[in-house]
């Protein structure tokens, strides 16, 4: 049992920092440690950076351009990044897309798809849940007809996260009707600006607009936009999800919210005192703060499993409703951490560049919106129930 | 025991409950909200029409004389219409300082007038540092000729922004958290030195912070006696608390009713999700707190007009917590059974969800009134 790095992983960790110390730009750090809205701009411009430094796309093999990190080193790099404030990266096309491709994907498309991620050049979006097919995912009914060289696609997805940004979309499709739910699916990557396709955004709770709903009508893919087998795509879609669930316990951005928390709740009062001094609200943090650090060390130890040759399985999808609580806990309170001042909803605080007098504490514009935000955390990527229902079946066999 | 409506009560609540049901669907509070008004000038017209706004006022006043279960019935189906008007803080809270504080000509110059709806107050008790103790008063009132100047700063006063009359607390002696020391003022918006800042709040109504700079007021300003409102402003809050708690049930109610109808709606795998016994037992347990929330709520309106002592000040803290705890669950777990259709701001359940959360952080969430009542602990 050797809980600490090895030299060579601290030498990383020290290459890792120098190279956020410098090359991080502090206005996007100073959003991401303040919840503040990222831009377009804002994600495309340090993509630009880490793809440079070759630290882009750590799930890849070399020769496309990838960078081979262990799982320890993915997870250093987890861990400085969120504690310097680096954007969460969008994952659907390095991270999700990327994987499928070249697995399953053939040369042309690996050679045509692959360095424009890289580049930037494309901004992928998910095309996975439908109005009626959520948890259920198996059961949606976008259709693909195929007409000589092209699919007809027709259907609707949903809560496509930041599909308004996205030239390209990966869908799952419909191709076959007379089989099994799981067994009449395709894998398309489809053209945003292909005419038939309609982007409406859905706002949320909190205002934001994040995510989207994309209708299809009569949409004209070509037939080389298959990924794989026609009826397989199941298969690439579920090999997709373990990529998709890998690190959405989020243990990072959890010590990196917990970090702000206290530093909140050092300098709001209560009684007269800093509210970290104050019995029950420091009790409060300390039960999260102990949780986080259970979790810290299961996620650990997960890595070390697969570092050492092992799979991930059930364990992230235990891991995933932990960490997505634990992150909500701590949203809970850094919005309880400003009492009355979690009510008033003040827009203009969240631009970084504004200059005008804080009405209360100058990060507590974004904290009841990003609580109610982060009700999603236990929603996608698979619902917690889900999750649970996976577990239940893969390691307790009930 | 009987815990039923008397016959004047049921009709109070029915007169309500169509008032909302007809003026108030999800579509226009939307966009009441949006308007720089923030709620339904209209409604409040109607309300006032009805004599509602003078349900908790005497007979002299043309009020109905009503008391914690009246305005329970009415609260909570404005809680259940998510309306928007400022009738707690104007009709209870405002209504309430003047009505328990105040000299006759004080009564005759504005409670007649809140009574009717003509006249909307808002009230400024908490402070920047004060978190929820609302003996926490830094505002400073000072003595000058015949009457005062006011100094400090209120916040997070809900329907500050389109009163008529704004109520604040100042010390007029006595350090920040003296009990000692605290007066209550009542003056214009419109005095010279009196600065709001206006926003939304998160659950789709307006407040203001508001800044006192040198703001002078007559000795008529004064209500009650100089330095001695802390009782006053503790038993009133308390009516208010009681006020919430009441609309709070009517919030859960809604989102309970929403969410049963989603789980027996909405199908994945072939069937209603309600089929699924993790999502059944979670709505079991919304009903269960649903309904711990409706107890206390009942238990409150007993004795929100009763005098004040230890017995209320407990049954007042406990409903709160007792509140603030169902509310954040309701409010989670109706989200969390819906998925993602719970956090649009297309779908009703989300407002009342956003509601829920914010009754917990007015008049004081569910760890103060927990320490509040832990200190009002009895001896077995």
């Amino acid at each position: 049992m050797n809980m600490n790095y090895t030299a060579e992983e601290l030498a990383f960790r020290d290459e890792v920092r120098a190279f956020l110390d410098e090359k991080l730009p502090a206005d996007i750090a100073a959003k991401v440690k303040g919840f503040r809205r990222l831009s377009k701009e804002d994600h495309q411009r340090w993509q630009k950076i880490l793809s440079e430094q070759g630290w882009y796309a750590t799930h890849w093999p070399e020769e496309y351009g990838g960078v081979k990190w262990t799982p320890v080193q993915k997870h250093i790099w987890d861990e400085e990044s969120c504690r310097y404030g680096v954007p969460r990266s969008i994952p659907f096309g390095v991270n999700m897309v990327a994987p499928v491709i070249i697995k399953f994907g053939n040369e042309e498309q690996k050679q045509k798809y692959l360095p424009r991620i890289l580049s930037g050049e494309d901004w992928w979006c998910q095309g996975y849940s439908e109005p009626g097919a959520g948890s259920d995912l198996a059961s949606l009914k976008t259709r693909a007809v195929r007409d000589g060289d092209h699919y007809i696609v027709n259907g609707q997805k949903t809560w496509t996260t930041l599909g308004q940004h996205a030239n390209m979309i990966f869908c799952l499709v419909r191709t076959n009707t007379e089989v099994k739910n799981q067994e009449g699916i395709s894998f398309l990557l489809i053209d945003m600006d292909t005419p038939g396709i309609t982007v409406r955004p859905i706002i949320t709770l909190d205002g934001e607009h994040e995510v989207n709903e994309v209708f299809f009508e009569d949409v004209k893919v070509p037939v080389e936009n298959l990924v794989g087998e026609e009826d397989k795509g199941w298969t690439y879609a579920k090999y997709l999800l373990t990529y998709e669930r890998t690190g959405l316990a989020g243990i990072g951005m959890s010590k990196a919210a917990l970090s702000h928390l206290k530093q909140l709740a050092s300098r709001r009062l209560k009684n007269g005192k800093p509210l970290i001094e104050d019995p029950t609200f420091s009790q409060r943090i300390a039960r999260v703060e102990i949780d986080l650090t259970a979790a810290g060390i299961s996620n650990l130890r997960i890595i070390a499993s697969v570092e050492g040759g092992g799979v991930p399985g059930a364990e992230s999808s235990m891991l995933k409703v932990k960490g997505t609580e634990i992150r909500q806990a701590i949203n809970d309170l850094a919005r309880r951490a400003i009492g009355p001042y979690a009510l008033p909803f003040v827009e203009e605080e969240l631009d970084l560049n504004y200059e005008g007098e804080f009405l209360s504490d100058e990060n507590a514009a974004p904290l009841s919106a990003q609580y109610f935000n982060n009700r999603k955390l236990s929603i996608f990527g698979g619902s917690n129930e889900i999750q649970k229902n996976i577990v239940s079946k893969m390691i307790l066999g009930l | 025991m009987d815990f039923r409506l008397n016959e004047e009560q049921q009709m109070l609540q029915d007169t309500v409950a169509r008032l909302v049901r007809g003026e108030y669907s999800f579509e226009k509070r939307l966009e009441f909200s949006e308007t720089d008004l923030g709620f339904s000038a209209d409604f409040w017209q109607q309300l006032s029409e009805l004599g509602l706004t003078a349900v908790p006022f005497s007979e002299e006043l043309g009020g109905f004389g009503g008391g914690g279960v009246e305005v329970q019935s009415l609260m909570a189906e404005l809680g259940r219409g998510l309306c928007l008007e400022p009738y707690m803080q104007s009709v209870i809270l405002g209504g309430g300082l003047i009505d328990q504080a105040g000299n006759d000509n004080q009564k005759e110059n504005w409670l007649a007038g809140i009574a009717s709806g003509e006249l909307k107050a808002a009230v400024g008790l908490q402070e920047p540092q004060s978190f929820y103790d609302l003996n926490n008063v830094e505002t400073r009132a000072e003595k000058k000729g015949e009457g005062y100047v006011l100094n400090g700063r209120k916040a997070v006063v809900i329907g500050g922004h389109c009163a008529d009359l704004i109520v604040v607390s100042a010390r007029t002696s006595g350090d920040t958290r003296d009990t000692d020391g605290i007066s209550l003022f009542a003056l214009s918006p419109d005095t010279a030195g009196v600065e709001r800042r206006t926003y939304p709040t998160i659950d789709g109504a307006k407040g203001c912070d508001i800044t006192l700079n040198n703001v002078q007021v007559g000795a008529d300003a004064l209500l009650g006696e100089e330095g001695n409102a802390a009782d006053v402003i503790e038993y009133q809050a308390g009516r208010a608390i009681a006020a919430l708690c009441a609309e709070a049930v009517g919030v859960m109610e809604m989102a309970n009713e929403l969410t049963l109808d989603y789980l027996k709606q909405r199908k994945q795998f072939g069937v209603p999700i309600g089929k699924f016994q993790v999502l059944q037992h979670r709505m079991v347990d919304m009903m269960s707190e649903l309904e711990q929330a409706r107890s206390m709520a009942i238990l409150s309106a007993s004795v929100a007009d009763s005098e004040q002592s230890d017995e209320r000040r407990r049954v007042l803290a406990a409903a709160k917590n007792v509140i603030g705890r169902a509310g954040q669950f309701i409010s989670e777990s109706g989200i969390q059974s819906h998925g993602g259709i719970g956090m649009t701001w297309e779908y009703n359940f989300a407002h009342y969800a956003k509601r829920l959360i914010a009754i917990n952080h007015q008049l004081g969430d569910d760890d103060f009134h927990l320490e509040r009542y832990a200190s009002l602990l009895q001896a077995s």
